[in-house]
């Protein structure tokens, strides 16, 4: 029978089904992290239960971390405690960990692939909901909450209900300074903030085969953003070269065997999926948000929208409490928005060719007065490879902060956060209210966009630069 | 290890919108609790405290009518966003123990039943109805999750469907960690298979070569 890429994988991993409802799937890889996992190891403590599988099990720290100099405490106590608290929780069960002060330390999202943890035809799961981006290797990845985290932990399986499945099919060249941020942001418009609520997606189609593995992983990072916990594209070429050499991959004939085998993961002629969607990129604009979800988004050369043109009352009631929340008049050019702050990071577009391209935009060009421009790589050995490439010091020439990796103002847990009021062009994935800190207002948008807009103090048609 | 849930009557409040996402459940400040309790004080904290701390008069629990609410209902998309369970711990901390809703995010769905908070999905004329009697007067409501209805004290009636499976698993209040591990002899049978047959998905050891990003 023809299989879907997603049930090859997921048949894979099935140890038991119970005769209606979920199965017992084998977690080949699980991330985790200081916010999310204290609880569960309480609830282990608590029930005398050991981790079943150390070896499979990696932490880093990355969600409240400090962003300034990691020579200085974490003056954060909170904060602190949590890490502390993650740093005892590896070391009596035998798990590795990279902590602030290893090399290897980043956003989990950003270090599972470089460090070649992330593999296809694996599952993997994390207590955080942009776990989604491992599917860009073809793998299922979704998001975990604690409960969940703790069950993983002592059983290395989790009970899920097969999701139904979804294929994007995405034709068309994306056209110069359009990005895979960009097509996501389209995707979501296109289905809604809720629309792959019960779905995995798979994203296929030339358009798609065309991304790079960075460009991949932004795509399945935002799927979560229109409901779907995963996200997922088959393996190809592209995929097994990123992989090889990673310091935890196969090494050698090993690595040579599994390739073999991930070539053969993809979707077979003929497989049924749940729902189609279609998607042509050669018209998608750079895309801002003008609200408080993801979904309310548009071209850059369009127009914050006007609450009378939502039919659905609630919908109507929910855009003029964003109007309001971001403080935009109805009618106002994208392009006349101006903004504080620019955050450039995240697991969604803190990866280095997310920060190359927006180094080329920022080069020989300087921040606008009065905006507060911020670089966070998504891991240090991003970083580290950033300076070496030159690319820390275009930003930093150009008036940008220079920060060390982490979520940052993401999710604005450690010091990086907006007042209120304050308003950042921002390459995260979260635009709701208070996101970046009480009373911020987001714009989502890609690496160049944001770059452009430092430069600008206001959002620009990137399209129109010159920047190579 | 969740208590059994039992049927119960409970104040409604309404929360009249979509996407309630769980920043707005529980702000990311009060995520660095290292423990499951505490978190009521902080629900909806942004909706429900201005900048110096007070309560916004004009959110709904803050309204004296609905003080007291164990039930909420919302309408679609209710706990979308990030995967934080503490969103889950401040609703049933603060004493909602179930939330009525057209439809809810996947991840906080699944947060929501290992902690034995019940959310029930029903159509969005059926919310309209609910959310425009809690609006105009006091709307008290009776849980049957065995019957698998809502009850009106006047007769109106909400039949919903749940997963089977959840809703045994919310009655009889399992210790799911304890019920996997009676697959123990399976998952041990699957793990040597996968050993043979997928050598490669174990973690190879580690390389002490350079690290690289690109």
């Amino acid at each position: 029978m023809a299989k879907t890429l997603f049930e090859k994988i997921w048949d894979d991993h099935v140890i038991y089904q119970e005769e209606e409802g979920p199965v017992l799937l084998y977690v080949d890889r699980h991330y985790i992290h200081e916010v999310t996992s204290p609880q569960a190891f309480e609830g282990l403590r608590l029930a005398k239960r050991r981790v079943r599988r150390p070896d499979l099990t990696f932490a880093t720290m990355d969600h409240n971390v400090p962003t300034t100099s990691r020579l200085i405490p974490v003056s954060d106590q909170l904060a602190a405690l949590q890490m502390a608290a993650l740093e005892k929780n590896c070391a009596e069960y035998g798990i590795t960990l990279f902590s602030l002060s290893s090399p290897y330390n980043g956003i989990v999202h950003v270090i599972g692939p470089e460090l070649g943890l992330t593999l296809p035809g694996l599952t993997i799961v994390c207590g955080d909901s942009h776990t989604s981006t491992h599917g860009a290797f073809g793998s299922i990845a979704f998001g975990i909450g604690t409960s969940e985290v703790e069950h993983v932990l002592a059983t290395q399986c989790i009970w899920v209900e097969k999701p139904k499945l979804m294929e994007v099919v995405v034709e068309g060249s994306l056209q110069r300074g359009v990005t895979a941020k960009d097509l996501a942001l389209s995707i979501i418009k296109k289905i809604g903030a809720g629309g792959g609520t019960g779905y995995a997606i798979e994203y296929r189609g030339e358009t798609v085969k065309g991304l790079t593995m960075d460009e991949r992983m932004t795509l399945c990072n935002l799927s979560i953003e229109a409901g779907a916990r995963c996200g997922l594209i088959a393996p190809d070429e592209k995929t097994i070269n990123y992989l090889r050499g990673r310091k935890y991959a196969p090494k050698d004939s090993a690595f040579e065997e599994a390739a073999e085998y991930w070539r053969t993961l993809k979707t077979d002629q003929g497989a049924v999926f749940d729902k189609t969607v279609k998607i042509d990129a050669s018209p998608i604009a750079p895309q801002v948000t003008w609200g408080t979800t993801p979904a309310m988004v548009t071209d850059v050369t369009g127009v914050v929208p006007h609450p009378d043109e939502f039919e659905d009352p609630v919908e109507r009631k929910a855009v003029e409490r964003a109007l309001q929340y971001m403080g935009l008049k109805p009618g106002t050019p994208i392009t006349e928005i101006k903004v504080d702050r620019v955050f450039i990071g995240s697991c969604t577009n803190g990866r280095l060719s997310d920060l190359e391209a927006a180094a080329k935009v920022v080069k020989g060009r300087k921040v606008a007065p009065g905006v507060r421009a911020m670089v966070v790589p998504g891991s240090q050995m991003v970083k580290r490879e950033a300076e070496e490439r030159g690319l820390a010091k275009i930003f930093k020439e150009a008036g940008f902060e220079w920060r060390e990796s982490g979520c940052s103002m993401c999710l604005g847990m450690n010091q990086d956060i907006l007042a209120p009021g304050e308003r950042c062009a921002s390459t995260s994935n979260r635009n709701f209210e208070g996101r970046q800190g009480p009373g911020g207002r987001t714009h989502l948008v890609s690496p160049i966009m944001a770059a452009a807009a430092a430069i600008a103090g206001r959002f620009v048609d990137v399209r129109e630069w010159s920047f190579e | 290890m969740i208590h059994p849930f039992k049927t119960f009557t409970g104040l409604v409040a309404p929360l009249d919108k979509d996407n309630v996402d769980t920043d707005q459940i529980i702000p990311k400040q009060f995520l660095k609790l290292i423990e499951r309790k505490g978190f009521g004080n902080y629900l909806f904290f942004n909706w429900r405290f201005d900048e110096r701390g007070e309560p916004r008069s004009d959110f709904i629990l803050n309204q004296q009518k609905y003080k007291k609410a164990s039930i909420l209902v919302s309408r679609a998309n209710f706990g979308c966003g990030s995967s934080r369970e503490h969103a889950v711990w401040a609703l049933l901390d603060y004493g909602i123990k179930t939330v009525i809703a057209e439809s809810f995010a996947d991840i906080f769905y699944n947060n929501a039943y290992k902690n034995g908070l019940l959310l029930i999905t029903l159509k969005p004329e059926e919310v309209d109805e609910i959310i425009r009697k809690a609006t105009e007067n006091t709307l008290y409501l009776t849980v049957n999750l065995e019957e698998q209805k809502v009850l009106e004290q006047n007769g109106a009636e909400y039949r919903f469907e749940i997963p089977k499976f959840i809703k045994e698993r919310l009655l009889a209040g399992l210790d799911e960690i304890g019920n996997t591990l009676k697959h123990e002899s399976k998952i041990s049978e699957y793990e040597s298979r996968m050993k043979r047959m997928r050598p490669w998905a174990i973690p190879a050891k580690p390389t002490k070569k350079a690290p690289q990003s690109s």
